[in-house]
């Protein structure tokens, strides 16, 4: 057993780190994962439906981009994705593992609709936005902060933490739709104000989801500055990297981190606002739609870039759309949208592998040597 | 066990490299049965890349083994064990919330099925016959540092080794536990198991060992029996002859008292002390060198002065030159410290892991110390470029340009960029641990010459070191750090190198009788 044979088999293959990329190449691989995805989606649909995947894609591109109507729905979707992603991004660049974006949204939401449902004969429209946008916010904040406080002091787990405060979101939504429902006991509180229209965003030029795009964009721009340009954004960075670091040149970490998760609850916040009082005008548990887990994607996959989140948002509404639309075209199940929408994501991340990693191969030497 | 001299374990030309380091160079050594053998060295002089290869966790690039007189191929720490050695590490393996006979039998496949109660038993019959004291269903999470040791001890003689290594067991231990583990090691040794002990305290090899083996700069020095041997001796072996390197070394003008450190004690999370009443002064003008054996307590003495540990007691006063106001700098934070007008520049130990953010590029870098400069909320990066081109211009330092991250950079050129950005602060303290630690020849020097230059700008320079050659043709003065207490601070012109390694390795009379 104990013989002499002292060399190792060497593998074929072995993976080494890349020094940083050139940009267009990384781009270019990024290119060929999509071509690639679509390539295998297009056998699965062959093998799967018999389907010519052809006129599956083009179906896709009719979903997202068909009518009007849909464009317009298309861009209100990327941009309250797009939103929420913001919301989340400096938490995620601190690596504070914020996954309780949904709740944080949802009580901006339920904060918006009880303004709208309480306030809507007593308060006048610009008295009653003001008193909306500062309820959602708050709501937001009070539900990211909670969480980060514990974390700062206590070093609990945030990504525990944040999860549950989602559930106990969605009850408060349950009990107050209970409360607030018309008719009274039906269980659901349809659309407020509908003749009124009191504490509905207005619509800019006739698009009634301009507004909430204009909003995002602003957000996202803003964000882009904060992050990269910003005195804050700076100390958000070095906690992410090494919270040694920090504390060596004097960063307050605790203050960096609730003062981080305070920005990121607000925006949640302001997500649940348009969504409530610019998109559905009602609350419902489902109004959120798990944009607070699909925005985590849209951060990641961007690599906290806010700017680089616009696309990778586009992408993923793009996928949803298209592939709810198959599913009606063709009588297909959700499901295979569900798997197509897969592939194209596993392709996606995968490529980043090999933007990090080259493959080299062995070459293979001959020879005894013991 | 009947041949009492029989060889166990015999290294012929061992050598171990890592890139372009030589970690052991051409050893031969000898553990005989029924002895304890101590490898005595400095840090970085082989000691543990030595007892890895022979527990399996490296494999030699050169050289043979044998086990018992027959050669042996150990690939692997399970090859290591089906030759009955076992190693104690350092750091313990073992899972918190088990037990201690949990942890004890855990992956090991039992011939007559796993019984945790028979386990317990042998647990106990082992601990009687070498006088362990240690109940088996103790959680490991209420043990003592001690006890825990027991238990890795336990863990590779319940496995049948005799061939026991241990990596430095004595640093976690109080002095009526080390002479605990003494006696138990003494009744191994009687029952004829060999024993290798790395350690650098003098007075335990001595009162240990049965021989004692000396490394030096990954180099096989020689081998004494303990009985014919002196402290003298041996410190000799470890820290070899002095060798010239000559750096360049100025008369200290005008020394001022600059840091006034007084009384400083701290403790670790858990309540073992780390710094036992330090006190010391850094003189404007002066390289104060602070030599002893890593982990005696120097990061946690240049921690306490930058804010960044908490003390028991003590005071650290800084005499500002320009106000001359008297400052105590004890319970700040470094942004407190700053704020009170303090230029303190601290290069530590962790370059990447504290000094600098390793992801981030140069000119982010260069910012650490100053972003907050100026009342407006957003950055500006112009005089950090400014500096990260300034630097790289003037220290060589090899890199694209100034947007690549610092990670990427070799260590010399991150260490240049972290001394390079501590020294743009104008500093009047200038702290530096171990900045030369992986630097090739010529980075080396660099830092020299960056350090003398401050020295002659009138800086307090605080520099900690583990090449005794160098602290004794850089400093002024060099204080000798041993167990968290100053044993002792030796004029740097005159002081010899046995001088210096006797004080390293020096702990109090009570400690090694008690």
């Amino acid at each position: 057993m104990h013989n002499n044979e002292k060399h190792k088999r060497e593998p074929r293959f072995h993976i080494a780190k890349r020094d940083a990329l050139v940009w267009w190449k990384a781009w270019l691989i990024r290119g060929c994962a999509v071509l690639t995805a679509l390539v295998v989606s297009g056998i699965i649909t062959v093998l799967l439906t018999g389907l010519n995947p052809i006129g599956v894609y083009a179906t896709m591109i009719d979903g997202a981009f068909g009518t009007t109507r849909r464009i317009w729905s298309l861009f209100q979707n990327i941009a309250m994705l797009l939103c929420v992603g913001v919301a989340v991004t400096p938490a995620f660049k601190m690596r504070f593992w914020n996954i309780g974006a949904e709740g944080q949204v949802l009580v901006g939401g339920l904060a918006t609709a009880a303004c709208m449902i309480l306030f809507s004969e007593t308060l006048s429209t610009p008295v009653l936005f003001i008193v909306m946008i500062a309820a959602s916010i708050l709501a937001g904040m009070v539900w990211a902060v909670i969480p980060a406080f514990f974390r700062a002091n206590w070093n609990t787990n945030e990504t525990l933490f944040t999860l549950m405060m989602n559930y106990i979101a969605i009850q408060l939504v349950s009990f107050f739709t209970y409360q607030w429902s018309v008719p009274k006991g039906s269980g659901q509180i349809g659309v407020i104000n509908r003749a009124t229209k009191i504490g509905w965003l207005p619509a800019i030029g006739g698009h009634s989801y301009l507004l909430n795009i204009l909003v995002v964009l602003a957000l996202t721009v803003f964000m882009y500055f904060y992050l990269r340009h910003s005195k804050h954004g700076y100390e958000i960075s070095v906690v992410g990297e090494s919270e040694n670091t920090a504390r060596y040149i004097g960063i307050n970490v605790k203050k960096v981190i609730i003062r981080t998760m305070l920005l990121s609850g607000a925006i949640c916040g302001i997500a649940g606002l348009l969504l409530v009082s610019g998109t559905d005008h009602t609350i419902t548990r489902d109004t959120v739609a798990g944009r607070g887990f699909t925005a985590i994607m849209v951060s990641w996959l961007a690599k906290f870039n806010p700017l680089y989140m616009i696309l990778t948002s586009f992408l993923i509404v793009f996928l949803q759309k298209g592939a709810v639309e198959i599913s009606t075209t063709f009588g297909l199940n959700d499901s295979f949208s569900d798997i197509l929408t897969g592939i194209i994501i596993f392709f996606i991340i995968g490529s980043e592998f090999f933007i990090n990693y080259a493959i080299k191969a062995r070459t293979v030497q001959k020879g005894e040597n013991a | 066990m009947e041949a009492h001299t029989a060889a166990a374990i015999e290294l012929k030309h061992i050598v171990k490299t890592f890139g372009s380091v030589v970690a052991n160079q051409d050893i031969c050594l000898t553990v005989n049965r029924g002895e304890i053998l101590s490898i005595l060295g400095e840090n970085g002089s082989g000691k543990t890349t030595l007892m890895n290869i022979i527990s399996g966790i490296y494999f030699p690039d050169a050289g043979q083994i044998f086990i018992n007189g027959e050669e042996a191929v150990i690939r692997s720490p399970k090859d290591a064990f089906d030759y009955k050695i076992g190693m104690i590490h350092q750091h313990f393996k073992l899972v918190d919330v088990f037990s201690a006979a949990e942890n004890i039998v855990l992956g090991f496949p039992e011939k007559d099925g796993f019984n945790i109660k028979r386990s317990a038993q042998r647990i106990k019959d082992i601990s009687e016959q070498y006088g362990f004291d240690l109940d088996p269903m103790k959680k490991i999470y209420d043990m003592s540092v001690s006890e825990k040791q027991m238990v890795e001890i336990i863990k590779v003689l319940y496995r049948g080794a005799d061939i026991l290594i241990l990596d430095e067991p004595t640093a976690v231990l109080t002095p009526q536990e080390t002479q605990n583990l003494f006696a138990i090691l003494r009744r191994m040794r009687d029952t004829g198991k060999a024993i290798v002990i790395i350690t650098h305290k003098l007075h335990e090899v001595l009162s240990l060992s049965d021989r004692v083996s000396v490394l030096r700069k990954g180099e096989y020095i020689g081998t004494v029996q303990t009985a014919e041997t002196s402290e003298a001796e041996l410190t000799e072996m470890m820290v070899g002859k002095k060798i010239s390197l000559n750096i360049d070394r100025s008369e200290p003008e005008n020394p001022q008292d600059r840091l006034v450190v007084e009384h400083l004690n701290c403790v670790d999370r858990s309540g073992v002390k780390i710094l036992n009443d330090v006190s010391f002064t850094a003189r404007s003008g002066e390289i104060l060198g602070i030599a002893g054996i890593a982990g005696s307590g120097q990061r946690e003495l240049l921690e306490s002065i930058a804010g960044l540990q908490s003390l028991q007691n003590g005071e650290i006063l800084y005499h500002n030159p320009k106000t001359g106001a008297v400052e105590n700098l004890r319970d700040k934070t470094p942004l407190q410290i700053r704020e009170l007008g303090v230029r303190l520049s601290f290069v530590p130990e962790d370059r990447l892991g504290m000094g600098l953010v390793g992801n981030m590029d140069i000119v982010d870098n260069m910012m650490l110390r100053s972003y907050r400069s100026g009342k407006s909320a957003m950055l500006d990066r112009k005089a950090p470029r400014n500096l990260a081109e300034r630097i790289i211009d003037q220290l060589d330092v090899v890199t694209p340009n100034a947007n690549t991250p610092v990670r990427r950079l070799s260590g010399g050129n991150v260490q240049k960029v972290l001394v390079g950005r501590e020294i743009a602060s104008a500093p009047t303290v200038l702290m530096a641990a171990y900045p030369v630690r992986g630097l090739d020849i010529n980075s080396s020097y660099l830092i020299y010459n960056l350090l003398n230059q401050q020295k002659e700008k009138g800086v307090a320079v605080v520099f900690v070191g583990e090449d005794l050659d160098v602290l004794l043709e850089l400093c002024d003065r060099i204080m000798v750090i041993s167990s968290g207490k100053i044993t002792g601070v030796v004029d740097g012109r005159s002081a010899t190198k046995e001088q210096v390694g006797l004080l390293m390795t020096k702990t109090e009379e009570g400690d090694s009788n008690a």
